[in-house]
C-alpha cells in the first residue's frame, strides 16, 4: 500500500516527520519496506531573491543580482515580465538540471553564459519549467519568509514522501489512509480527522433510503439477486456532471500513491479508495439498459469486455453487475467497457457496495484479473460505512465534477454490531511476560476504535469494530495490545525452561554420522532440486506434482543418484571431471493414491582421480569399482551402525546390493552419463537411511501422548576381548582359481576350514598371464594364526596348510600355484 | 670367585662401556657393541653373572643389586646411543627437501546452507532444544488446517503451493513438524526441525521452489512472548555477535499470534543504511510468534493449560549474505568448483 506522507496527515495531525511515521509504524503496525521521496528531482533548487534588477534595452530581458545565499550576489538573466526586486523565487544555480518535458526530455542543464553581452549565472524558474503546474507566463513568486538558500523543497508542499506499507492479510483497513492514520494518531495522541478538502462538500438534501432486495434509486432499479453475494450494495444518481480535469489537489493525491489522473469522476472514486479504503465504480448512467442495475451470477457463456479491452467469458462461479440485457461489470473486480464514463457523461451512477470476499476472490480468480479493488474486497472491507462512503463518494463527484447528488440509496441491511470478545488482563500478562494494567489495555484499544467495557474483576468486553474482521478471540487483543505498547517494551532477559521430551530423530543422528563420513572421505555436501524427468523409471511408481513448475521435470525422484548424475553432467558441461558429491535427501514413490511413499536416502557419485596429483604419483589412479565398494561400505556402517552389513554381488550396472542384517538398503552401481570422451568411469552408492512416516499422528484434536512409547535408542555396547599374549603364526597361499569360481567362495572354504584359530585372512594378489593356465587367474592370500594360549608349533601350521589345499581342490577344484 | 673380584669385574665393565657405547659409530656397530656388553651368549656382562652362583650365599644379594644396576646403566646407554644413530641415519644420504608439498588427499565440504544450519543447532542445542524431522510429501491438513490457515483465504497466496493430489502438498513450510511434534509428545517440547520444503516459485537469483527451512517450537506452562524474545535475541547475538541488536516488528502469520518478524542489525553498515539493509539499518533473519490456541487445539494440547513460541527461518537466505553469494541458483547448481570454497 502507498501511502502519501502529506496526505496522511490531512487525516491525522500528527507532526512526525516522515521518518518519524516509517518507524513507528513499522514498530507497531506494519512493516514500511519502500521510502520514496517524490519530486527528488527538485532538491537541488534553493529559495533566491531578487536584489536588484534592469531592464535590458530593446529585450523582453532582465539583468538582475540574485542573492542564493552563498554570499556572493550572482548576475541573472531572466526572460519573464514579473521579476520584483525584494521577492523570492525557485532559483537554479549553475550545475542544476531543470526536470524533464517535453520539449528537452533530458531536463536543460544551467550553465554560466552570456545572453546578449550579460552574463547569466543560474536562473530563476516558473512553475512549468519545474513541473509544478502549466503557469509559463512568469517566475513562480514564493510565499515564504524563508532566507535565500533554503532548499525549495523546504518551503514548497510538493516534497511528499511516499510509504510502501507492506499490509498483512489480516488487515485490510490498513489499505487506506484512512486505516493507517487511524493507528498514527493513536500511536502519537492526536485525533483522527476528516481532510480539509471533504469538509465543505455540497450537502445531498434527502435522505438515503434502504431496502432488503430493491430499490428505486433516482428512476433506477437496483436488485440484489442474493444478499450472501453483495451484503450492503449502495447507488447514487449524480445529475449534470461535467466530466474533465481534476482539481490539481485531486491530482495530487491520485500521483502520490502512484496512480495516474484520469478525469475527475473516476479521481474522484480512487481517491475514496486510497482515501478509506473503500472501492467505488461510477457508471455512465445513460448507457444502462432499462436504467436497471442487477447484481447476479453470471451466466454460462456470457460475455463481457472490461476497461481494459479484454473480452472475457463468463460463468456462474463470477459475480457481476448487469443492466436489465447483459452484464456491464466484473462486481468488485473491474467494470465494463460500455459504461464506463467519458467526456460526454452528464449523469453518473455511482456504485458503492461491500461484495462478500470469498465470490469477489472466485471471480478474480477466474478472470485471473487483480485490481485495487478486487484486492480489498477479498481481505474484507469496512461493512459498517456503506453508507457513509455512499454519500461521502457522491457528493465528492458532485464537487470535483459540478453536478447535483439526485438520489442515494443502499440494498442490504446495516451490519450488525460485531459480538464482543472478553479479554482477561491477567491473560495478557500470562502471554506477554509482563504485566499490563486493566486502564492501559483499555486505552489502547478505545485508541483504534474498540469499544471496551468492564465486566468484573480480570475481565473486559471488547467488541471489534465494522472493520475489522481478524479479532474473534482474546489471543486477537492481546496481539493488538502487545503491538500498540510496542514489542521493545517486553522483557527479554532469558529465564529458566524445562527440559523437552522430545527425542532426537534417528534419521537427524543418521544424517550426521553418514556425513561426516563423507566427508572425511573427501567428498562435497550437495543440495540440488529434487525434480526429474523419470528417464529409466516406471512412470506408473514415480511421483507426479498435479502443477509443475517444468513440464520435462514433472516428478519427483525416487532415487538421489537420478540427481546426482545430472549434477556430475553439469560439472562435465564444464570442463570439470574430478566429481566426488553426496546427498542426504528425500526420494518418493508412489503407492495408490494417498501419499508417496518418502524416504530418506544417501546418495554418493565418484568419478576421476582417487587422488590429487602429487610428485610421488603424478599420474594418479580414476576411480574404480572397489573405491565404490570401499565407499558402500563406509557410508552403509555409518547409517547402520548396528547392523551387519554384507555386500552381495549384483549384474549388469548393479555392482554389489547393499545388505543390513539380510535386509536389501541399497547398492552400488556404474552410472551412465552424458559424458564427454574424456571423462572416467563414474560409480554411484546410495542406500536407505530410514522412511519418513507421514501417516497422521492422531486424529485432528486429538494426541497419542499416551499411547506412543519413546523409541529406546539403546545399542549393544563393544564388549573387550582380552589382549594376545601368545605370539601369531603366518602363511601365504597362492592358489591357481579357475574364473567360474569366485575369491569369496574360496574364502568361505578357507574360513570354514581354518575354524577360530584363523585371525586374519587378507587377499593381497591378483595375477594373470605367464605361468598361469587360461582360464585361471593366481590369487594369494596371507593367513594369520593363533592360539590363545600357546605358541602354535611348525607341525601344527604345516598340517593346517595341507589340509586348506586339500579342502580348495576338493570343493572348488582349486590347486595351489607352484611356480 | 669373592665378592671383591665380582664387583671389581663389574666395576671395570661399568667403566669401560661408556666409551665403547659411544665408539659405535652406526647401527651395526651399535649391535656388536651390545652383544658385547650385554648380549646373551657372550656379552661380558653374562659371563660375571654366570660367576653369581660361586659366591657366598650371604653375598649374592649385594652382588645381585650391583650387577642389575649396571645393567640398567648400561641399557640405557645403548638406548640413547641407537636413538640418536637413527636419527642420523634417517637424514643421512640426499637430505629432504622440506618445501616440497604433503601427500596429498582430497578435502570433502559440507554445503554452505549446511553450515548455517549446524550453527542455528548448535546455539539452541545449548538451550536444550532436539532434533525433530517430518515429511515433505504433507497432508494438506497438516500444511493448512492445523495451522489455521483460514480455507480460500489471501493468506493461502503467501504460499504458493505444489499439490500431489487434492489434498496432498509437498510442505510450503516446515511448521507442519510442529504439529505433529505435539500430538505425538507430551509438554514440556523443546524442538528445532529444519527440512526442505517447496513453493512454486521460479527459479530467480533469489527464489528457489525448493529450499531449506529451520523450524523452532517450545510449548510449555508459562511460556511466553518475553521467552521467545529472550531466546531468539541471545540467538541472534551468538550467531552475529555479542554486539548485535535486534528488533521485533508486528508481522501475521496464520499460526502464531502474536506474530512478529525479527530483525538484526545490517551487518554491511552497521545500521546506517545500505544497499544490502534497502538503507532499512535491518535486516530481516526470522517469523516468530506465540503459538496460536488454536493450533495448540488443533494438536490436542490445552491451550489454557500451554502457551507456546515457534519461529521459522531460512538458511539460504543467510548462507547467501554470510559469504557473499550473488545468485541463490549456485546453491542449487552444485559446480564443485563452488563445493571447494568450504572444504575444511
Amino acid at each position: 500500500m502507498n501511502i502519501s506522507h502529506e496526505w496522511l496527515q490531512r487525516f491525522a495531525p500528527h507532526g512526525r516527520s516522515a521518518e518519524q511515521v516509517r518507524d513507528l509504524l513499522t514498530a507497531h503496525v506494519a512493516t514500511v519496506e519502500g521510502f520514496e521521496r517524490l519530486r527528488a528531482d527538485l532538491a537541488p533548487f534553493v529559495v533566491g531573491r531578487v536584489v536588484e534588477t534592469q531592464r535590458i534595452p530593446e529585450t523582453k530581458l532582465s539583468f538582475n543580482k540574485v542573492d542564493d545565499g552563498s554570499g556572493t550576489l550572482l548576475d541573472v538573466v531572466c526572460g519573464a515580465p514579473n521579476v520584483t526586486v525584494g521577492a523570492t523565487y525557485p532559483f537554479a544555480r549553475s550545475g542544476t538540471r531543470v526536470p524533464p518535458s517535453a520539449k528537452n526530455p533530458e531536463g536543460l542543464l544551467i550553465e554560466k553564459r552570456k545572453i546578449r553581452g550579460f552574463t547569466s549565472n543560474g536562473m530563476l524558474c516558473s512553475a512549468q519549467e519545474l513541473n509544478l503546474g502549466a503557469d509559463a507566463d512568469g517566475i513562480l513568486e514564493l510565499q515564504t519568509d524563508a532566507p535565500p538558500g533554503t532548499a525549495l523543497l523546504d518551503v514548497l508542499p510538493v516534497g511528499d514522501v511516499r510509504l510502501v506499507v507492506d499490509v498483512t492479510p489480516n488487515r485490510p483497513e490498513l489499505l487506506s489512509h484512512l486505516g493507517v492514520a487511524r493507528e498514527v494518531a493513536a500511536l502519537t495522541g492526536v485525533a483522527l480527522q476528516r481532510p480539509a478538502e471533504l469538509q465543505a462538500l455540497p450537502a445531498f438534501g434527502g435522505t438515503t433510503s434502504w431496502a432488503t432486495q430493491e430499490l428505486l434509486v433516482g428512476g433506477f432499479t437496483v436488485r440484489v439477486t442474493d444478499a450472501a453475494d453483495a451484503p450492503r450494495y449502495g447507488v447514487a444518481v449524480i445529475d449534470g456532471v461535467r466530466v474533465g480535469e481534476s482539481p490539481a489537489w485531486l491530482k495530487a493525491c491520485v500521483e502520490a500513491v502512484g496512480g495516474r489522473s484520469i478525469n475527475n469522476v473516476v479521481d474522484a472514486t480512487n481517491y475514496m479508495l486510497h482515501g478509506f479504503g473503500q472501492p467505488m465504480h461510477a457508471f455512465d448512467a445513460a448507457t444502462l439498459g432499462a436504467s436497471t442495475v442487477l447484481v447476479r451470477r453470471a451466466r454460462a457463456g456470457e460475455t463481457l469486455v472490461t476497461l481494459d479491452g479484454v473480452t472475457r467469458t463468463l460463468d456462474p462461479s463470477m459475480l457481476v453487475n448487469a443492466d436489465a440485457h447483459q452484464a456491464i461489470g466484473l462486481a468488485g473486480v473491474m467494470g465494463g467497457k460500455a459504461t464506463e464514463v467519458s467526456a460526454s457523461t452528464t449523469r453518473v451512477l455511482l456504485e458503492v457496495a461491500e461484495f462478500a470476499p470469498a465470490v469477489v476472490r472466485t471471480t478474480r480468480r477466474r478472470a485471473a484479473l487483480s485490481t485495487d479493488a478486487s484486492y480489498r474486497f477479498e481481505r474484507g472491507i469496512d461493512g459498517g460505512a456503506t453508507a457513509e462512503m455512499l454519500a461521502l463518494g457522491a457528493a465528492l463527484i458532485a464537487a470535483v465534477g459540478g453536478g447535483t447528488v439526485i438520489a442515494q440509496g443502499v440494498v442490504g441491511t446495516a451490519a450488525a454490531a460485531r459480538p464482543a470478545v472478553r479479554l482477561r488482563p491477567s491473560r495478557v500478562a500470562r502471554l506477554l511476560g509482563d504485566a499490563v494494567p486493566g486502564a492501559e489495555i483499555t486505552a489502547l484499544l478505545r485508541g483504534i476504535g474498540f469499544a471496551v467495557a468492564d465486566a468484573g474483576a480480570d475481565a473486559l468486553d471488547v467488541v471489534p469494530p465494522t472493520w475489522r474482521h481478524d479479532i474473534a478471540r482474546e489471543v486477537d487483543l492481546i496481539e493488538e495490545v502487545a503491538r500498540l505498547r510496542g514489542f521493545d517494551r517486553l522483557p527479554d532477559a532469558l529465564q529458566g525452561a524445562r527440559p523437552g521430551t522430545v527425542p532426537d530423530h534417528p534419521l537427524f543422528t543418521a544424517y550426521r554420522r553418514v556425513r561426516d563420513a563423507l566427508v572425511a572421505e573427501g567428498l562435497h555436501e550437495l543440495r540440488p532440486l529434487p525434480f526429474t524427468a523419470g528417464a529409466g523409471e516406471d512412470p506408473a511408481t514415480l511421483v507426479r506434482v498435479t502443477n509443475p513448475l517444468a513440464e520435462d521435470e514433472p516428478f519427483l525422484r525416487a532415487r538421489v543418484l537420478d540427481t546426482l548424475a545430472r549434477r556430475a553432467e553439469y560439472n562435465l558441461n564444464r570442463m570439470q571431471g574430478n566429481v566426488r558429491v553426496f546427498e542426504v535427501g528425500a526420494v518418493f514413490r508412489a503407492q495408490g493414491r494417498g501419499l508417496p511413499r518418502e524416504a530418506q536416502h544417501v546418495g554418493a557419485l565418484i568419478m576421476g582421480a582417487r587422488r590429487p596429483v602429487h610428485f610421488s604419483e603424478p599420474q594418479p589412479p580414476a576411480f574404480d569399482a572397489w573405491d565404490a565398494k570401499s565407499l558402500a561400505e563406509v557410508m552403509a556402517r555409518a547409517a547402520h551402525p548396528a547392523a551387519a552389513i554384507t555386500l552381495v554381488p549384483g549384474d549388469g550396472a548393479v555392482l554389489w546390493q547393499i545388505e543390513a542384517d539380510a535386509v536389501r538398503i541399497g547398492r552400488v552401481e556404474r552410472i551412465t552419463l552424458d559424458a564427454p570422451v574424456w571423462a572416467k568411469p563414474a560409480f554411484g552408492v546410495e542406500l536407505l537411511l530410514g522412511d519418513v512416516h507421514n501417516v497422521p499422528v492422531a486424529a485432528p484434536s486429538t494426541n497419542v501422548h499416551d499411547v506412543a512409547p519413546v523409541p529406546a535408542t539403546h545399542r549393544e555396547p563393544v564388549r573387550y576381548r582380552a589382549l594376545p599374549t601368545t605370539p601369531a603364526a603366518e602363511f601365504d597361499l597362492a592358489l591357481l582359481v579357475p574364473d567360474a569360481v569366485a575369491a569369496g567362495a574360496v574364502e568361505r572354504v578357507l574360513r570354514e576350514v581354518s575354524g577360530a584359530q584363523l585371525e586374519r585372512l587378507e587377499l593381497f594378489d591378483e595375477f594373470r598371464g605367464a605361468g598361469v593356465p587360461e582360464g585361471t587367474r593366481s590369487l594369494a592370500w596371507r593367513l594369520t594364526f593363533r592360539h590363545p594360549e600357546r605358541t602354535l608349533r611348525d607341525k601344527e601350521i604345516e598340517g593346517r596348510r595341507v589340509q586348506l589345499l586339500k579342502s580348495v581342490e576338493a570343493q572348488l577344484g582349486v590347486r595351489a600355484r607352484t611356480n | 670367585m669373592s665378592l671383591n673380584e665380582f664387583l671389581a669385574a663389574l666395576d671395570a665393565l661399568a667403566a669401560e662401556a661408556p666409551d665403547r657405547i659411544a665408539a659405535a659409530a652406526d647401527l651395526e656397530a651399535w649391535t656388536e657393541v651390545r652383544n658385547a656388553l650385554v648380549g646373551r651368549q657372550a656379552g661380558r656382562l653374562t659371563e660375571i653373572l654366570a660367576g653369581l652362583g660361586a659366591l657366598p650365599k650371604e653375598d649374592r644379594r649385594e652382588a645381585g643389586q650391583r650387577a642389575n644396576a649396571v645393567k640398567v646403566g648400561i641399557e640405557e646407554a645403548l638406548d640413547t646411543r641407537r636413538a640418536a644413530l637413527a636419527a642420523a641415519a634417517a637424514t643421512s644420504g640426499p637430505a629432504l627437501d622440506l618445501s616440497m608439498p604433503a601427500r596429498a588427499r582430497w578435502i570433502g565440504a559440507v554445503h554452505p546452507v549446511s553450515l548455517v544450519i549446524d550453527d542455528v543447532i548448535e546455539i539452541f542445542r545449548e538451550l536444550g532444544f532436539s532434533i525433530a524431522i517430518g515429511p515433505e510429501a504433507e497432508h494438506a491438513w497438516y500444511n493448512f488446517g492445523a495451522l489455521n490457515f483460514p480455507a480460500d483465504h489471501p493468506a493461502m497466496d503467501m504460499h504458493d503451493t505444489l499439490y500431489l493430489g487434492d489434498e496432498q502438498v509437498l510442505r510450503t513450510h516446515t511448521s507442519p513438524v510442529q504439529v505433529r511434534t505435539m500430538q505425538r509428545y507430551r509438554p514440556p517440547i523443546r524442538v528445532l526441525a529444519p527440512g526442505n520444503v517447496y513453493r512454486r516459485d521460479f527459479f530467480d537469483p533469489s527464489h528457489a521452489p525448493m529450499f531449506s527451512q529451520i523450524e523452532g517450537l517450545v510449548v510449555d506452562e508459562g511460556v511466553s512472548f518475553a521467552d521467545l524474545k529472550a531466546t531468539l535475541s541471545h540467538f541472534a547475538r551468538r550467531f552475529f555477535g555479542a554486539s548485535t541488536r535486534t528488533r521485533f516488528r508486528p508481522s501475521y502469520f496464520p499460526f502464531t499470534e502474536p506474530s512478529a518478524e525479527m530483525d538484526v542489525q545490517c551487518g554491511v553498515c552497521g545500521g546506517g543504511g545500505c544497499a544490502v539493509c534497502k538503507q532499512s539499518g535491518w535486516v530481516e533473519i526470522l517469523g516468530s510468534g506465540m503459538v496460536h490456541p488454536a493450533v495448540l487445539e488443533h494438536a490436542g494440547i490445552d491451550s489454557e493449560r500451554y502457551t507456546g513460541w515457534a519461529f521459522g527461518m531460512g538458511p539460504a537466505r543467510t548462507a547467501i549474505s554470510r559469504h557473499g553469494i550473488p545468485d541463490i541458483r549456485i546453491l542449487y547448481d552444485s559446480d564443485v568448483r563452488f563445493l571447494e570454497q568450504f572444504a575444511r
